[in-house]
């Protein structure tokens, strides 16, 4: 198969327009966040800076930024260990009950988040008896969070095949050594692609928060959802998504650095 | 480059044998593959089992309890009264087939979108426009969704952006409702599907497209016979996502939503408002049915020992 | 997206209140644990002297009642009353009641500000002590039609200091809807020619505007109280709300949403509150009115909790935040209209007051505060069962379809 020029133009055009939308509402955003209405009323009726201003000064909005940055690294962290760990025994074993682990994987991002979150709301407080807290939301966001990992760790073993392994094992190396030298070194940008996944679906997480925060826990949807209430705190929040989505472009560029760089070399 | 070190010519340095007890540990670990199974797989089967499926269990038998209406208190009590309201209620009806059509009408959407981008960004794209296209595509996901939902609802207000673009052509904005919770939710899901089905995409080799054509398979049939069963897993993975994130959706259908009502209102409202766990406990029971029918289905095909 | 909505259920209690509480505190006290409702009303007592502050004091509050500058630098009134008193504050918001009343429970907390459905919960568990007035200074402030009302006092002891009222209007585009109504009617009965452009409270509260409405239009039903229906009743409004529901463009319960709504056209009448109205940008043509069948509204309490730590700063914060200047900063911020008569005098905008009617009692007195329904009718009515809340939950779903 090959594409005729036009194919191509098409594709891209399609592609162009489908990104045109995407960033349509995004515009919207940086625009309200220079708005002078408080409302976020379209179209602007002034154009102001006062919001980015106050933005940088709200020590709420620094302080959940912290705080979302702080649960979804430890629940990334703990979601790229549970994660390898299931697919290197779903991929290299056969044994009974292997379909069975796998949908356990996938049942917490299949279900849906209110579900998932009356559910661990009613487990921690009821059954464990433990106060809703900071944990509890990272034990929550680890628990649907595996399954990026699972996904991007299992379809890179899959490719990988177990040639290399046995290589090492055959020079003599141990397991450790042969995970440490062998196995994860190839695996390192499938788990930078599903650990960055992981932090983006923790990071911004309301459904499953709202349920499992203590209510001292600010993450920061929980404190948009919060201004958004607030007399003239709205253009606020503008402010605040703007500015992650500008700052998300390194963490994604660095990714993108490693994984391109790998398959060059492949 | 450096990074791949799984290169063949590249030495890859082994220490030294010492007879220590974690090398002991490693020889008897490598020797009996049922007890690294079993190391292994412990932990997350602890976490997984212990947290999400005790708690979805005691959910699911909260269903069959009642609730004192004045104090809150669950009363355990069995009954099936929870149960079968939802079931023969045709309020949960009539929400379920709405809720349902959103999901699947969403997932529709997204996988039409993420087809074509994902082409472009895997088979047509130069390395380094791959590259600028993934971030473009990833980024909104750092836009918070309530912030997104919110733009959604300047964007389809009665003079906002919308109205103004499709003006000249006749069109109108569709106002809030259930075509603005669609749109708005297959825009906050889209980049959960793209991005399955473009490394599914990445995966399919180029010289098997050459190949094909080679073998006089006109494109539409390279697409169809060759393309679409390799990536077929791939896009069941990201409609998962979108139908399930769908499903149990309530905040974007209040935002945009008009006067309507999904079944996670009804949950939410349950559970909130009303503080009536049980009944809420017996309406998650709708979707976990229909996420479980689904991936009943989509594991016929085989696509999610795949995923 | 409802923590507004859910603030806005209370209780108003009704000679039959001590009945209720006495079964509450039954039920509690043999509850399938966790509730730790070991008290009665009576278990504890209002102090009678205070004694030197201690060094924190822990407050629970709805999001916008105690801000400490963290959100917006200029809004701030909790420095002051450290430096004042030394107490230093750390403060939990919750989004519920039923949150407020689950964390009551952890003992963490000193003060709580309760909506009337969770105050006399708080009250029946034990949770939350007699306050003695006296020892507020600012309670003198007060206006008395706020004082020992059903849902801030049992059997005539007081339970907490009124902070802030506030009444349901109905808001209209004065371009769409002429001549300008005077009636709820435009909403009920009429409002077919407003077809998509109606909106509606998102709460089954909201079926006490349906009630309040009947009492007036359809008076052979025989509502005394529109918290308080009986099954026929509850039906009739139910009956009133799905034709209105044929109208509705959308229903709000997040201000944010309300006030783009009018802006833009979308939605040209329906319920609101006075601050939405005020936040309307310049230019925007809409009025609100008091219509002639009256209103629904709210009013909500400042409590102690019975294991206090520190409940001299608890006293010290409830005298503070009821002083004419920071009860003007919060209810000013918040919306709604001020419990201290001093507190005009201290509004940013001289008008406050005047906007939000504080103090007219007349005014106040159209206003059927927010009330949970219970089993128990509120009206006195002793030969019928009244529906309860989770049975307005139940219609409010199925209203919505």
């Amino acid at each position: 198969m090959r594409l005729s020029r036009l194919a191509r133009g098409i594709l891209g055009a399609v592609t162009g327009v489908i990104l045109l939308v995407i960033y349509l509402p995004l515009m919207v955003v940086l625009v309200n966040s220079f708005s002078t209405s408080t409302s976020l009323v379209w179209p602007p009726p002034g154009l102001t800076l006062e919001w980015w201003g106050r933005a940088f000064q709200s020590e709420g909005a620094l302080e959940a930024v912290l705080t979302s940055v702080q649960i979804a690294l430890i629940a990334t962290l703990v979601s790229l260990v549970l994660g390898t760990l299931i697919s290197l025994a779903l991929q290299r074993f056969a044994f009974f009950g292997r379909e069975a682990v796998s949908l356990l994987v996938i049942l917490p991002i299949a279900l849906p988040g209110i579900i998932t979150g009356i559910a661990l709301n009613n487990a921690f407080r009821t059954i464990l008896g433990v106060q809703l807290s900071i944990a509890t939301v990272i034990v929550a966001h680890a628990t649907f969070c595996i399954v990026t990992v699972f996904n991007n760790v299992i379809a890179r073993l899959r490719r990988l095949g177990t040639s290399y392994e046995e290589a090492s094992a055959d020079l003599g190396a141990g397991l450790w050594t042969t995970f440490r030298l062998v196995t994860f070194p190839q695996l390192r940008s499938a788990l930078l692609a599903g650990g960055l996944l992981a932090f983006a679906l923790s990071f911004d997480e309301i459904i499953v928060t709202t349920f499992t925060a203590g209510a001292g826990v600010k993450t920061l949807p929980i404190w948009i959802l919060d201004n958004l209430f607030r007399p003239s705190q709205a253009p606020i929040v503008n402010v605040i998504a703007v500015v992650l989505v500008l700052v998300s472009i390194v963490p994604i560029y660095i990714a993108q650095r490693i994984a391109g760089a790998e398959k060059v070399s492949r | 480059m450096t990074v791949d070190t799984a290169s063949p010519g590249q030495r890859i340095p082994v220490p030294p044998h010492r007879d220590t007890l974690a090398r002991r540990g490693s020889i008897s670990l490598s020797r009996h593959p049922r007890l690294r199974l079993t190391l292994m797989l412990s932990a997350p089967l602890l976490w997984l089992g212990l947290i999400y499926i005790v708690a979805l269990a005691a959910l699911l038998i909260t269903a069959l309890w009642t609730v004192d209406s004045f104090t809150g208190t669950i009363t355990r009590s069995w009954t099936l009264d929870n149960i079968i309201t939802v079931v023969t209620g045709s309020l949960y009806q009539t929400v379920t087939v709405r809720t349902v059509g959103v999901a699947l009408l969403v997932t529709l959407i997204d996988i039409l979108v993420a087809l074509p981008i994902a082409f472009f960004m895997a088979k047509v794209a130069s390395p380094r426009w791959q590259r600028i296209l993934v971030i473009a595509v990833l980024m909104p996901l750092w836009a918070s969704y309530l912030v997104k939902a919110y733009a959604w609802r300047s964007v389809l207000s009665q003079n906002g952006i919308f109205e103004w673009l499709v003006a000249p052509f006749g069109g109108e904005t569709p106002g809030y409702g259930l075509p603005a919770t669609v749109i708005t939710l297959a825009y906050l899901w889209l980049p959960y599907v793209i991005l399955p089905v473009y490394a599914g995409l990445e995966r399919v080799p180029d010289s098997l497209l050459e190949a094909s054509g080679d073998l006089g398979g006109k494109t539409w049939a390279t697409l169809r016979l060759v393309v679409l069963p390799m990536i077929w897993p791939a896009i069941i993975a990201g409609s998962i996502f979108s139908f399930s994130l769908s499903l149990g959706d309530y905040i974007t259908v209040n935002i945009v939503g008009g006067a309507n009502q999904m079944l996670g209102n009804l949950v939410y409202t349950n559970v909130g408002a009303a503080n009536n766990l049980p009944l809420a406990a017996a309406i998650a029971l709708i979707p976990i049915v229909i996420i479980f029918g689904y991936l009943a289905v989509v594991r016929r095909t085989g696509a999610l020992e795949n995923l | 997206m409802t923590h507004l909505s859910a603030r806005r259920a209370r209780i108003r209690s009704s000679i039959l209140t001590g009945l209720a509480i006495a079964s509450v505190a039954l039920l509690t006290a043999c509850g399938t644990g966790g509730d730790g409702g070991t008290g009665g009303a009576d278990s504890s007592e209002a102090p009678t002297e205070l004694g030197e502050n201690e060094s924190t004091v822990s407050i629970l509050a709805w999001p916008g009642y105690v801000e400490d500058g963290s959100n917006d630098p200029s809004v701030d009134w909790v420095s002051a009353f450290e430096e004042e008193t030394g107490c230093m504050v750390t403060s939990k918001t919750y989004g519920t009641s039923d949150e407020a009343f689950n964390l009551m429970k952890t003992g963490e907390y000193d003060v709580v500000a309760a909506s009337g459905d969770a105050s006399l919960r708080l009250v029946a568990a034990g949770d939350v002590a007699p306050v003695n007035t006296d020892l507020i200074p600012n309670y003198e402030g007060i206006y008395d039609f706020l004082k020992m009302q059903d849902w801030n006092s049992v059997d005539g002891v007081a339970y907490g200091i009124p902070h802030g009222y506030g009444a349901n209007l109905l808001m209209y585009n004065t371009d769409a809807v002429t001549p300008a109504p005077t009636s709820w009617d435009v909403v009920f009965d009429e409002s077919a020619q407003y077809t998509g452009k109606v909106t509606a409270y998102d709460s089954p509260i909201y079926i006490a505007d349906a009630a309040m409405y009947l009492m007036t239009h359809q008076p052979d039903l025989g509502i005394e109280n529109p918290y308080s229906l009986d099954e026929t009743q509850l039906a009739a409004a139910v009956d009133l709300l799905k034709a209105q529901r044929e109208n509705i463009g959308e229903y709000w319960s997040d201000y944010l949403k309300s006030i783009q709504a009018f802006e833009t056209g979308d939605t040209v009448v329906g319920t609101t509150w006075q601050v939405i109205r005020n936040s309307l940008a310049e230019g925007t043509p809409a009025e609100v009115v008091l219509p002639e069948e009256g209103v629904t509204g709210w009013s909500d309490t400042w409590m102690v909790a019975s294991e206090a730590q520190s409940p001299n700063c608890a006293y010290a914060w409830l005298n503070y935040i009821a002083s004419p200047e920071a009860n003007a900063q919060a209810t000013e911020y918040f919306g709604e209209a001020p419990s201290n008569q001093g507190a005009c005098d201290f509004t940013v905008n001289p008008d406050q007051c005047e906007i939000f009617h504080a103090g007219d009692e007349e005014y106040a007195s159209q206003i059927w505060y927010w009330s949970t329904p219970i089993e128990d009718c509120l009206d006195g009515r002793t030969d019928v069962k009244c529906t309860d809340y989770s049975d307005w939950t139940t219609a409010w779903q199925e209203i919505k379809g």
